[in-house]
């Protein structure tokens, strides 16, 4: 008996971001993830790994140990980052955090900069997470990366302004963070397009939360806005950044090396990092900003399974 | 599901004789639509309109029932693609595969201990699937036997040889095991052999177009207890069909109207266990694997309970004293929300420090921490109420309490508000063992 396949005829697509020295396409999807029977997956989901300006202060051995030597030089981090086969390196300014070094955005503009030099793979510039103090630092560090096409973030609904207006001076793309909300998102990314920034250079984080600690709203709110994308949503339909690193190594579950009854630590903790990313790229994420490069390794492995054809 | 009254309408007598206690055959068919009315109230029907009448109102995804006993547990009934249309129903049974060329009673005893506590549920595997590998029907009926003998779970029995099946069955037909599988050229002995134990039927096509071909067959045999495998085994092709089989489910496409099982089995217990998880959130009611290690299991566990909650229902603890330990006058009094996660993350990391304790869940209508601090439902009222109203603080002699970390902003109005000392705990409910070491033994 055949069976008449049912595909669902979108109307619609993702816009297709270009980021890095060698233009690293993103995103530009007309189909939900992996269906590549009813539409297309031009480009697959990239990964990045972070590197921190400083040396983390709250990452467990098993997180230190694969970059135990360059912990405290990102440069040379960045560029193990790269040898790990990253697509991407996501560089993270917590010295400007008020309560570390309070770094000024002169001396993380130079750390950035530095950074950028010395790879040939798309840069992420993330700031330490405090709104105000991203509102002034990541201005300056987009003026000092002019050129170099990078991703920065993030920009919220309090501090969207002065990032926007650099990023779009400076020729790079945003990172637009709202909590785990359809209409904050889609909100956040009108006035980010209202200043003039197009949708082909605006990502979005939803703020997502690891296996086991609210994965699920995040992946629904992915599928939504993927469906909205689809069906003629532009102002949801930009790449979706996954910080999953960041999330998956606060749990337990990753962090706690010694729990018998869930196993030795060493697959635990790199499955509960992959598995948060696989759940995400089967929702619609795009960017996966991992920490750990045997999870990034086992997440490209899966990948590469979930991008082979499936047409009927 | 719904057929509309116009449509069942058609089916009816049209005598109008008022028999079933509706004015008109319409009127009957609109209670009949609206599930107000049962059809046997109408004592003329052919038998034909009964038959297209029950096919139709029957749910998209058949409910089919696996095992006997108090494993037992159901898959089907789904009624969405996407959980946030509304829910998933079933949460996908995860069944642990052994072959009857191992050791079955080691690896059963393994597999039995996969048992985990989480957010104060047990959250554990669901079967035991025996393969005959070995092509052997006197190795299969063993292992079969030992399987059953050292397990509560139901079983998946893999054969393809109906002899050894009906073997097996002698032995765990009566727990109604899963039957694995029918497929082009045996599936008339299986269904007999299913049919005799009234056990849920795999059937397995080589592909979408061959499977809707074999269920219209096994269906014409008279049997419907069944369970989908369109035979794919790569992740892509995999994603794909449990895509279309959902998809036709719901638009009533009859052959593919029930639940489906995947198979995640793969050498690399790093790669099968990824697979595993996507095909939970993927629409599977079963799917295998090999590995009987806790650190593969434990993510497809937590993530099949995170997208099987319900979307409109946080997982919840009653707002009301929790006792830790015994905890005696001198104990901390922990301060944290109603969400099921947060009280149990704090709940777990007390107790693994041996501090007896005080646990209050202020009720944030099932939210987190820091969400309720947002939302306005976590604040130093809120705080001092619940406090006040479960008057902890007369059960204790240190007339104090500790909150989050993360909500330090709240102690200055919350000390306020209740006249007692108010302390910041760590972030982090991980924090807590070490927090009390430094700062509360000592105190
Ligand atoms: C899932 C989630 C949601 C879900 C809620 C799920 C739920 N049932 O709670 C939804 C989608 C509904 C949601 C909504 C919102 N959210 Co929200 N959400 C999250 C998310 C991703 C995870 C929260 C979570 O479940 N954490 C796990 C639990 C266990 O954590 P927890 O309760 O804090 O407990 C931990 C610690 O606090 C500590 N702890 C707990 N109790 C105690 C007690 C003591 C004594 C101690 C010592 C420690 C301790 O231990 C626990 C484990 O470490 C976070 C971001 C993130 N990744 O954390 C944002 C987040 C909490 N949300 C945020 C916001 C702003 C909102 C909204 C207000 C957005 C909006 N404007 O609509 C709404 C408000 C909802 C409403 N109006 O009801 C913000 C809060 C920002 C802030 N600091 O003010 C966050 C932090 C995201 C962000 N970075 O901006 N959210
Ligand atoms: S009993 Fe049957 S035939 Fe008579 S009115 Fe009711 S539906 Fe019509």
């Amino acid at each position: 008996m055949a069976v008449t396949i049912a595909k669902e005829r979108w109307t619609s697509k993702v816009a297709e971001m270009t980021l890095g020295p060698k233009g690293l396409k993103v995103g530009g999807e007309s189909t939900l993830p992996f269906l590549h029977f009813e539409g297309e997956m031009p480009n697959r989901p990239v990964t990045a790994l972070e590197v921190f300006d400083m040396e983390p202060q709250d990452w467990p051995d098993i997180l230190k140990e694969p970059f135990a030597d360059v912990l405290n030089d990102p440069v040379a981090w960045a560029k193990k980052v790269v040898e790990y086969g990253a697509d991407m390196v996501a560089l993270r300014l917590m010295s400007a955090h008020p309560d570390w070094k309070d770094a000024s955005a002169d001396e993380v503009a130079k750390t950035a900069k530095a950074v950028a030099e010395a790879i040939d793979v798309p840069l992420i510039v993330l700031g330490c997470g405090v709104e105000e103090k991203d509102g002034q630092i990541l201005p300056v560090v987009a003026e000092a990366l002019e050129g170099k096409k990078c991703l920065i973030g993030c920009a919220t609904a309090d501090n969207y302004k002065s990032i926007t207006a650099a990023v779009n001076g400076y020729g790079h793309s945003v990172i637009a963070s709202s909590p785990l909300d359809i209409n904050l998102c889609k909100q956040l990314n009108i006035l980010i397009t209202e200043m003039g920034l197009p949708l082909d250079r605006i990502a979005f984080d939803p703020l997502v939360g690891a296996l086991g600690y609210g994965i699920e709203y995040a992946y629904s709110i992915m599928e939504r806005a993927r469906m909205g994308a689809l069906t003629g949503d532009k102002m949801l339909a930009t790449p979706i950044v996954c910080f999953v690193g960041m999330e998956a190594w606060k749990a337990k579950e990753a962090k706690d090396p010694d729990v018998p009854e869930w196993g030795p630590q060493a697959d635990r903790a790199i499955l509960w990092e992959t598995t948060t990313a696989t759940t995400f790229a089967i929702a619609g994420g795009t960017i996966f900003i991992l920490r750990h490069p045997e999870s990034m390794k086992r997440f490209n492995a899966f990948i590469d399974e979930a991008m082979k054809p499936n047409a009927y | 599901m719904g057929l509309t009254g116009l449509e069942i309408f058609k089916q009816l007598p049209k005598k109008n004789c008022k028999e079933c206690g509706q004015p008109t055959c319409l009127a009957f068919a609109m209670q009949l639509a609206a599930g107000k009315a049962s059809l046997d109230a109408c004592p003329y029907v052919s038998d034909a309109a009964r038959e297209a009448l029950d096919a139709a109102s029957a749910p998209p995804v058949a409910l089919v029932k696996i095992g006997a006993g108090e494993k037992a547990f159901q898959i089907g009934n789904e009624t969405v693609l996407f959980r946030h249309d509304k829910r998933f129903e079933h949460p996908t049974g995860i069944a642990i595969q052994v072959s009857d060329t191992e050791d079955v009673k080691a690896k059963v005893e393994k597999i039995n201990k996969l048992v985990f506590d989480r957010v104060g549920q047990v959250h554990e595997v669901n079967m035991v699937a025996v393969a005959n590998d070995s092509g052997d029907a006197a190795k299969f009926a063993d292992a079969v036997k030992t399987a059953q003998d050292n397990t509560a779970y139901p079983l998946l029995l893999i054969s393809g040889d109906a002899g050894a099946m009906e073997k097996a069955l002698e032995i765990a037909g009566a727990n109604k095991p899963v039957v694995y599988a029918a497929d082009a050229n045996n599936y008339e002995a299986m269904v007999a052999l299913a049919k005799k134990y009234e056990a849920p039927l795999v059937v397995k096509g080589s592909d979408l177009n061959n499977l809707a071909d074999l269920v219209e067959k096994v269906v014409a045999l008279g049997y419907k207890n069944l369970i989908l495998d369109s035979g794919a085994r790569e992740l892509s092709k995999v994603v794909a069909d449990q895509t279309q089989i959902r998809r036709q489910a719901l638009k009533l496409f009859r052959p593919f109207g029930y639940p489906t099982i995947a198979f995640a089995n793969n050498d690399d217990p790093i790669m099968e266990s990824m697979y595993a998880s996507t095909y939970v959130a993927k629409y599977a009611g079963i799917v295998v694997m090999n590995s009987a290690e806790p650190q593969h299991i434990l993510p497809v566990i937590t993530l099949r309970l995170n997208v099987y909650t319900d979307p409109q229902k946080p997982i919840a603890v009653e707002s009301k004293i929790y006792e830790l330990l015994n905890p005696g006058p001198d104990a901390p009094v922990l301060v944290t929300t109603n969400f099921s996660l947060s009280y149990f993350c704090v709940a777990g990391d007390t107790e693994a420090s041996r501090v007896p304790a005080y646990i209050i869940p202020v009720d944030t209508d099932g939210i987190s921490v820091l969400t309720a601090w947002a939302a306005g439902k976590f604040t130093p009222e809120t705080i001092a109420d619940t406090v006040k109203k479960l008057g902890i603080l007369e059960k204790v002699n240190h007339n104090s309490i500790i909150i989050p970390g993360g909500v330090a902003v709240l102690s200055g109005k919350t000390a306020e508000l209740l006249g007692c000392e108010v302390i910041v705990g760590p972030r982090e409910s991980a924090g807590i063992p070490s927090f009390f070491k430094q700062r509360w033994l000592n105190k």
